[in-house]
């Protein structure tokens, strides 16, 4: 099967290890993975904080580089959801490139769902001796409604101890340029968010967006917590050959 | 006389950075919130049918509002059939000069009130005020919100930043019949209440109400309540005047039957509300005079996406569940509409020429939990980003986005960013300076790697 790899532009700038990560995974899961190198940005920001047009410019950027794969990989739920929720909103039925996106679109998948939906596997074969804990994010829970597709994954996981998260479908906090336009209402919520993660003991907090996690992880890092933030696929990649870092 | 929210200065931002400093507003907020939230959910759990009904309402709304011109209409000729008054207000001074003039035709200088949001949102108290005429609140929680000379914070539970000790001695002060010796415990609370409105009801000759439902097969309105306050109102005086927004109509009884099943549980989370009041023109004797309330509502109504908020049955489900809400409290939102629906409301409605209006559509993290609760299927944060794209943008914000749009519009301009990043990452500070210090002041930064992935991928994938 031919997979596209969807790093994000969050994931290729700041956390490069996720996609290694999505990469040795996927390999070692069989498939055959392209990077598409014209990729950029599926324009989230942009639209989110009221810049549509710059957003529709890279919708279509994105549903150019894009199409004619099998299947779109993309280690993050919010990013995923932007494309398959808002992006046929976003350019109209109709409207240039509209095609592009009723046929790309369908294509784009989260992480996990392709591993359980499109892969059929639920034991990727991984070894993580730590507790961990699992945050839902937002976009991942109400927007693609992942499920337990994340907990499924974790609980074949060799090693590791998930404990469940203590008001775990509350938002963190993070929300974009919530997180900088409304600095005071988003850290209150990440407080909260930090102490449902210190109540689980969990030596992880693992999720399946860094962006929610460089929020949550700023602050857990800011508080020397001690806990660690970790994309989810990076848990998955992970064997007892080759150690996640 | 309760305060007005109407030129309120400040922004969202501000005025919510000062609220979560309140920790006593924290923890009633969110004791009260969740205790709510709590109880919706069970309620709502034990119908097999909840997205069937919310799928209903939804299209029931809908086609009314298609065809509200026609509804309205027939709504009107059913009133005046029998025996009711109906008056038209395109905003909000038309709709308190009628109010006003009806109550000065019956020569009262007092009126009881029905809990209204139609009649906040146009300051009607206010603009009675003004007129010589005084309005009494009569649901408990408007009741200590106007006895304080406080703002609502909440759409069903007003005082909902207020706890019981606080309640307590806003009574002792302002109100003139409170027992001296009365404690903070609920039942002596709602016990020096009663006494005080009973009084009120009895001597009271005009009462003014809105409706949840009007029904425009039988000119009959509707309205929920729970302390029976509203049955009082809406019986004893010799006038009755309603003030309605002309989006609460439906067109028949069987659609009401819908929406007495949404509306409960979604808002307090019961079953059935202990009072149901309906009443069709002047059948009991009434003087009735009907006033439908624009203010806005049209223009909203031209909106392909907006036009949405125009479902909202003023439940609250939204608010309850909302994290944003939860730690801002109602008043951050400089409206008598708070929270997520607020937040689309209040800029349709007023527009966003305001520093506080224009900041409204970004009081969301856009988590989805006041879609996924309403009863009638508002996608907020559709609205909230559309609105977002036609709210006023700062200078600095929109050249800022600009660069970065033109940086990530291109595979060789982010790589050559990410480079200048990876090679500057020794010397980023800890603590950012200027508007990037909203970041920094609570969180630690992410290192920035020695490569992005796309240079990995090159050499090595």
């Amino acid at each position: 099967m031919r997979v596209a790899l969807f790093i994000t532009c969050v994931n290729d700038t700041l956390f490069p290890g996720t996609g290694k990560a999505v990469v040795s995974l996927l390999r070692r899961l069989g498939c055959e993975v392209d990077f598409p190198a014209a990729q950029t940005c599926c324009g989230q920001m942009h639209v989110n904080t009221g810049y549509r047009e710059e957003g529709v410019r890279l919708a279509r950027h994105f549903t150019e580089v894009f199409a004619g794969y099998d299947a779109v990989v993309a280690p993050s739920g919010s990013c995923a959801a932007m494309v398959r929720e808002q992006y046929p909103k976003l350019v109209k039925p109709g409207s240039r490139g509209a095609a592009a996106v009723a046929a790309v679109a369908p294509k784009v998948y989260e992480l996990t769902e392709f591993l359980l939906d499109v892969l059929k596997v639920e034991d990727v074969g991984a070894y993580f001796p730590h507790r961990v804990t699992y945050h839902p994010t937002c976009h991942s829970l109400r927007g693609l409604r992942l499920g337990d597709r994340p907990a499924r994954l974790l609980r074949n996981v060799r090693g590791l101890d998930l404990v469940p998260l203590p008001g775990a479908e509350e938002c963190c906090g993070f929300g974009g340029t919530f997180a900088v336009k409304n600095p005071a209402v988003s850290s209150a919520m990440g407080a909260d968010k930090v102490r449902g993660v210190l109540d689980t003991g969990a030596e992880v907090l693992c999720a399946a967006d860094n962006s929610c996690l460089m929020h949550i992880g700023g602050m857990l890092g800011r508080q020397r917590t001690g806990v660690r933030v970790m994309h989810l696929a990076e848990i998955l990649a992970s064997t007892e050959e080759v150690k996640a870092s | 006389m309760s305060a007005t929210f109407l030129g309120m200065p400040g922004n969202f931002p501000k005025n919510s950075a000062r609220a979560v400093q309140n920790s006593q507003l924290r923890y009633n907020l969110r004791k009260a919130t969740h205790t709510i939230r709590g109880k919706r959910a069970s309620v709502v759990g034990e119908l097999p049918d909840w997205q069937e009904l919310r799928a209903a309402g939804k299209a029931i709304k809908d086609e009314t509002l298609r065809h509200l011109d026609r509804y309205l209409l027939q709504l009107e000729a059913a009133v005046t059939a029998a025996g009711g008054h109906v008056h038209w207000a395109r905003d909000a001074a038309e709709a308190n000069r009628i109010v006003a003039g009806l109550v000065k035709a019956t020569g009262e200088r007092e009126v009881v009130k029905v809990k209204s949001m139609a009649t906040q949102e146009i300051g009607l108290n206010e603009a009675l005020a003004a007129e010589g005429i005084t309005a009494y609140e009569t649901d408990l929680a408007e009741l200590i919100v106007q006895l304080g000379d406080d703002f609502p914070s909440h759409i069903l539970v007003p005082a909902i930043h207020r706890n019981r000790a606080e309640i307590r001695e806003i009574f002792l002060d302002r109100m003139a019949d409170a027992p001296p010796g009365l404690t903070d415990e609920p039942a002596a609370l709602a016990e020096a209440a009663r006494v005080h409105l009973r009084e009120r009801f009895l001597r009271s000759k005009v009462a003014v109400s809105g409706a949840n439902f009007m029904i425009a097969e039988t000119g009959t309105l509707v309205v929920l309540e729970s302390e029976g306050n509203g049955r009082m109102c809406l019986t004893l005086p010799e006038t009755l005047i309603s003030v309605v927004g002309i989006e609460k109509v439906l067109p028949t009884w069987r659609d009401l039957e819908v929406f007495l099943q949404l509306l409960p549980r979604s808002s307090t989370g019961e079953r059935m509300n202990p009072y149901t009041s309906t009443w069709t023109g002047s059948a009991e004797g009434q003087d009735f005079h009907l006033v439908l309330l624009d203010n806005g509502r049209t223009d909203v109504l031209a909106d392909e996406v907006g036009r949405q908020a125009l479902r909202c049955i003023r439940c609250s489900a939204c608010l309850n569940v909302c994290p944003v809400y939860e730690r801002a409290g109602g008043h951050a939102y400089g409206s008598v509409y708070p929270g997520p629906i607020g937040a689309i409301l209040t800029p349709q409605l007023r527009g966003m020429g305001s520093e506080l209006d224009a900041s409204l559509p970004y009081a969301s993290s856009l988590c989805g939990a006041c879609y996924d609760v309403c009863p009638v299927a508002i996608d907020i944060p559709e609205v909230l980003v559309d609105l977002r794209a036609k709210a006023p943008h700062g200078a600095a914000e929109r050249a800022g986005m600009r660069v970065a749009g033109w940086v990530l519009n291109d595979q060789a301009r982010l790589a050559a960013a990410q480079r200048a990043a990876s090679r500057l990452r020794g010397l980023v500070p800890r603590r950012l300076p200027g508007p990037l210090s909203a970041w920094t002041d609570t969180r630690d930064l992410p290192d920035i790697p020695e490569e992005s992935f796309r240079d990995w991928w090159e050499r090595e994938g």
